[in-house]
């Protein structure tokens, strides 16, 4: 670890990721550039998680596994996803999330 | 008591079961063709869970799984309340029209797996855990919403719970990995005691983790303002499906949210109060979360003409209610919590399963469906889709009139008058769009090309038995409240 390197600097760091991630899930239609807003909120959390964990050693492995389990669960969650993703692609020929809605009201 | 891995799995046995059966499911699907039979074999499996549940020992409580579960009277109550809804739902997927055209062994697998997954999400007593079951029920009801392939309704309902989900998730876990670095530790016991113990904990910090953790549990039971996925998946999905998700899901995200608003970052005085951790007003919001969740339910139901629909929009202001009882801070509102919870299972599922009935006699959700229903043969339904109407809105002698009693006396008693006149408003106000489909099927006369209403002994054998619920229950409520009397009691090591 770089000298300096104090536990704010990754803090900073994952609470950019995540304002970027939140920015990314606001702003895009394309429901694939949502699913990589959520990907980056994911990896925010999991920079907080491995900081955190390094720099406390009396719960070292509680956040590292957590962080691993996200990553897992993420991949899950990109598979059902694009699965549907898919599937209203075959549907529709768009993936533009706010195109043809015809559930209303 | 702490319990080890292989110690937990004497108390583990109806989750174990519900496995087995998923995995058993699956493989079946491959050996047979065609998948007959698969839902009445989940029913059963379901039904033998829910009796290994009932045998279970009840101890005063014990921790599985080295502290990730715990077992306890309040996890009890869910457990009983998840299966009772899963077995509903299961039934009615056999009974329904648009089941039967999707893949039986996925359909059914994924429905167990989900049953499971909210059970650990009631018992969970470990952010990861949390995390983890939520996740679960999460990607297993993405799938069962969508499981119509050839519906475009069902795929758009499917895309936009994902989405809503994803990044109520996202920002769930991200609270967090805050609350784990502040308290250090992921076990709630240990959280609870590292974020009293410690002198000036920086309380905007953990209000903010407090806040974004309600986001993920806040989208599990569709409060404002969270709750924008659920009137187009609701529509959109398969009707079993609708249902579980409406009463199943709903349930498992009240018991999250109790566990971890109350045993872990609340404290129990000796006076039997719950004290929240000071400079965090989280009930505060959430009094305003509640407030908004019944309004706005009941104000968007009155313009909708699909039942499905129109029920979704009441299902959120239901969750209203129940949150009534979940903002008081105290025994007494979890208790009137709980109750009103088992009565929204009874009457929110008979209704869906009417809406169920006419849909598959005419295809259609629209309220021009029900028109003249009690004229063109359908008296049974009509009567039984008035009762559970009239719950739904509290009329005496039902199961809802119970449950609103109860939130409205406990906030009352609590001293939150505010909150209890807008929750009576809110009443009056659901009997207009309640009393519409009512009206439609006794006073209206059928449409003219209105075909002749047929039904199935499956579906009415259920429809049955949840009409006497409604009100057996609201005549004779004693074992609704002892039941959720003795289900009060959270484990947390000291006992």
């Amino acid at each position: 670890m770089p000298a300096g390197l104090t536990l704010n600097h990754f803090v900073i760091l994952s609470l950019a990721l995540f304002l970027l991630g939140s920015i990314c899930v606001l702003t895009r239609r394309n429901a694939i550039g949502i699913l990589l807003g959520i990907e980056l909120i994911l990896n925010a959390a999991n920079i907080n998680y491995v900081a955190f964990a390094f720099f406390n050693p009396a719960a070292h492995y509680d956040g590292q596994v957590f962080a691993i389990f996200v990553i897992m669960l993420a991949a899950a969650e990109a598979v059902i996803g694009l699965a549907i993703v898919l599937a209203i692609y075959n549907h529709l020929r768009t993936i533009d999330v706010a195109a043809n809605e015809t559930l209303k009201g | 008591m702490d319990l080890g891995n292989l110690a937990s799995l004497r108390l583990f046995l109806p989750e174990l079961l519900l496995i087995a059966g998923v995995l058993t499911i699956i493989v079946l699907d491959l050996l047979l063709a065609g998948g007959s039979l698969l839902g009445e074999l989940s029913l059963i499996i379901t039904a033998c869970a829910l009796l290994l549940v009932a045998e279970a020992p009840h101890a005063a409580g014990d921790w599985l799984f080295n502290r990730m579960l715990v077992d306890d009277g309040f996890g009890f109550f869910f457990r009983v309340l998840i299966i009772l809804s899963a077995i509903v739902a299961l039934w009615m997927s056999i009974g329904s029209d648009e089941v039967k055209v999707c893949e039986q062994g996925e359909y059914y697998a994924i429905l167990l797996a989900a049953t499971v997954a909210m059970i650990l999400m009631a018992e969970s007593n470990n952010l990861l855990m949390a995390y983890l079951a939520l996740e679960l029920v999460s990607l297993t009801s993405y799938v069962l919403t969508g499981i119509l392939r050839d519906n475009r309704r069902s795929q758009e309902a499917a895309l936009k719970y994902l989405i809503y989900g994803g990044v109520a998730s996202g920002m769930m876990i991200y609270g967090m990995s805050w609350i784990f670095g502040l308290a250090g530790s992921l076990d709630f016991s240990v959280i609870n005691r590292a974020l009293f113990m410690t002198r000036d904990a920086p309380a905007l910090a953990i209000f903010i983790a407090v806040v974004l953790i309600l986001s993920g549990m806040g989208y599990k039971i569709a409060s404002v303002p969270f709750h924008m996925w659920a009137p187009d998946v609701y529509e959109g999905a398969p009707i079993p499906i609708t249902t579980f998700l409406a009463i199943g899901s709903k349930a498992a995200g009240f018991a999250l949210l109790t566990r971890f608003f109350y045993p872990a970052i609340s404290h129990l005085t000796a006076s039997g109060r719950w004290q929240a951790l000071s400079n965090v007003d989280w009930p505060q919001l959430l009094v305003v979360v509640c407030a908004i969740t019944m309004t706005l339910g009941n104000l968007a139901a009155l313009q909708q003409d699909n039942l499905k629909r129109m029920l979704a929009y009441s299902s959120i202001a239901q969750a209203g209610y129940a949150l009534l009882g979940f903002v008081l801070l105290s025994n007494d509102g979890v208790r009137a919590m709980l109750v009103y919870l088992f009565a929204y299972y009874l009457m929110d599922a008979g209704a869906f399963v009417v809406v169920m009935i006419v849909a598959n006699a005419t295809g259609r959700e629209d309220i021009g469906a029900y028109r003249g229903l009690a004229a063109r043969g359908g008296v049974w339904p009509a009567i039984a889709l008035t009762v559970f109407l009239l719950s739904l809105t509290g009329i005496p002698a039902t199961v809802g009139f119970i449950g609103k009693f109860y939130v409205f006396a406990a906030a009352i008693r609590q001293q939150f008058y505010i909150l209890a006149v807008i929750g009576i408003l809110n009443s009056v106000v659901s009997l207009y769009y309640y009393m519409r489909p009512v009206k439609a099927m006794f006073l209206e006369a059928p449409e003219p090309d209105a075909a002749p209403f047929t039904a199935e002994m499956w579906n009415y054998g259920l429809m049955g038995a949840l009409t006497i619920a409604t009100i057996g229950f609201g005549l004779y409520p004693p074992p609704v409240l002892d039941f959720a009397e003795r289900s009060l009691r959270f484990f947390s090591g000291q006992s």
